[in-house]
């Protein structure tokens, strides 16, 4: 079962600042682990995100993405309250969602 | 003559990458995107983990750390990590934060010494349990003074320990950790080496730690850091959790008393 | 970019494969790119994997902006900030030069995102970071150049 994310929303007038941290590997299938064995490719290569249940933000992305990656995008027409879901899916299969509810920004 | 040893010598200790002492542009570059990466820092993941260890039932007397006294009673987690190392009567001897969590997991939890000193330090298919439950406590000091305290006779005896063993030289290099942290304008390559001995460079030693490591993804706490140096300059293994450790952190930690610890940082 | 490069990624074309696909009802909905897409992501060069997407065409523009560092502290991950000022931005595409497989990745901020994304890569030698922008059917682009230093010993 894939660890957590940790996402953070806040709202700054309509437009909602998504920051999120996944736990993940991010493995290129070219490093060597302590025993000199190749470590096989694993990462995250889709991610969805959802306002509301409707996506609003989308992206494919590589075993370049730096081990426990971070993404922050913005989403438009949110409120403070609204429903913030991200999924991701790895090469393997594994997926992982979560969700947060959108905070008033400062 | 010994400057020269010094500065000539490649696998030199470099405790961290800190803001420049001198105005060295490279050193700037690298704190402004610091900066940036500390606003979502990966030791979150850790924090996340530590906070459910801490309340998790386990080891063989099945309990969970909530009675852990850190210092400002039982249980109580906010403002703890500030005011570390410091004496603890039930132990009879001043401890750092992992000595301390290390000495609950024996006492609350019944797990033995030996079995966590044995692989302490993260790698990349484990993070040790004591590693996560160090980052969740340190973060609860986050945006706190330090505060070190030296009121006991035994925490005065620490800090002085700790300043002579800081300028001990000893090893094959004939170096102490004052060879490169106890003069001003060190460098190791790109990364500047702050000074110890002066207040406003020592918060440099614990500011940033527990800290996330970009080289491999890992979480590494102030035992891992000092057992790197102590190899680093080719000195006999320290213990984990030691006297000698906690002794250490107390001179750096008393040094920088007085300024804003910002909590788990990430490291290169 | 030298003249050879840019008459090279002007004179290629990958139009139809894509726009009939999307025309054709068969991506999913809620993405605009079907699959995964092997073939641009294992392309061993920059041109290879923007012919792959469909970006041939693409145009250097001086509204895509670029925010990463001129030094990565550690190549195992430098932040990169991208913001286009393109009206219409559909989506943002990454390619990291010097990696041995440049395509990073593509964010689709088509369906109510700005037209903005920070992400965090691995950059494995002193590289241009390429982003490369779809707006309104067309492609532009802009490029960094990061350099990755061996660092100090610790810390």
């Amino acid at each position: 079962m894939a660890d957590p994310m940790k996402i953070r929303a806040t709202v700054q007038g309509d437009v909602a600042d998504v920051r999120v941290l996944m736990a993940h590997p991010m493995e290129t299938g070219q490093r060597k682990d302590a025993a000199g064995k190749i470590v096989p490719l694993h990462f995250i290569q889709t991610i969805t995100a959802q306002l509301n249940g409707k996506t609003v933000f989308n992206a494919d992305v590589s075993q370049a993405v730096s081990r426990n990656p971070v993404f922050a995008f913005k989403v438009k027409g949110a409120k403070a309250g609204d429903k913030l879901s991200i999924t991701w899916q790895d090469n393997k299969g594994d997926k992982r969602a979560d969700e947060v509810v959108i905070g008033a920004g400062s | 003559m010994k400057q020269a040893l010094v500065l000539g010598i490649v696998a030199a200790v470099a405790w961290l990458p800190a803001a420049a002492q001198t105005a060295d542009p490279t050193a700037a570059e690298f704190d402004k995107f610091r900066a940036i990466m500390e606003q979502d820092n990966p030791a979150e993941l850790f924090e996340v983990k530590g906070e459910e260890l801490w309340r998790a039932r386990r080891g063989p007397k099945n309990a969970s750390l909530e009675q852990c006294d850190l210092g400002l009673g039982a249980g109580v987690v906010k403002g703890a990590y500030a005011q570390m190392p410091r004496y603890f009567a039930d132990a009879d001897r001043v401890m750092d934060v992992e000595a301390r969590i290390v000495h609950c997991m024996m006492t609350l939890q019944g797990f033995k010494y030996e079995e966590l000193a044995k692989q302490p330090f993260s790698n990349e298919t484990r993070t040790p349990e004591p590693v996560s439950l160090v980052t969740y406590v340190a973060a609860q000091s986050r945006g706190m003074k330090l505060a070190s305290p030296q009121n006991h006779p035994k925490e005065r005896d620490a800090y002085e320990t700790g300043k002579a063993i800081f300028h001990y030289r000893a090893g094959a290099f004939d170096f102490s950790c004052a060879s490169c942290h106890g003069v001003d304008d060190k460098r190791i390559r790109t990364q500047p080496l702050p000074n110890f001995t002066k207040p406003e460079q020592a918060i440099l030693a614990v500011r940033g730690w527990p800290g996330y490591r970009m080289t491999g993804g890992l979480m590494h706490t102030l035992q891992w850091r000092l057992n790197d140096c102590y190899r680093q300059q080719r000195f006999p293994e320290p213990g984990y959790v030691s006297e000698t450790l906690s002794a250490l952190l107390t001179y750096v930690t008393v040094n920088a008393n007085g300024q804003v610890y910002r909590g788990p940082g990430i490291k290169r | 970019m030298h003249d050879t490069r840019r008459t090279v990624l002007k004179g290629v074309w990958a139009i139809g494969a894509l726009a009939s696909a999307v025309a054709a009802g068969l991506l999913s909905p809620g993405r605009v790119f079907a699959a995964w897409n092997k073939s641009a992501f294992e392309a061993k060069s920059t041109i290879d994997a923007m012919k792959s997407l469909g970006f041939g065409n693409a145009e250097d523009s001086k509204a895509i902006e670029i925010r990463a560092p001129d030094i990565a502290e550690n190549g195992a991950v430098v932040p990169i900030d991208i913001t286009s000022a393109i009206p219409g931005t559909t989506s943002i595409s990454v390619f990291i030069e010097k990696n041995p497989f440049p395509y990073t990745g593509t964010f689709d901020v088509s369906q109510g995102a700005l037209p903005y994304v920070h992400l965090r890569v691995k950059i494995g030698e002193s590289s241009q970071v390429r982003v490369v922008v779809a707006a309104g059917g067309k492609h532009y682009m802009a490029a960094k150049e990061v350099k990755v230093t061996i660092g100090g010993c610790g810390g």
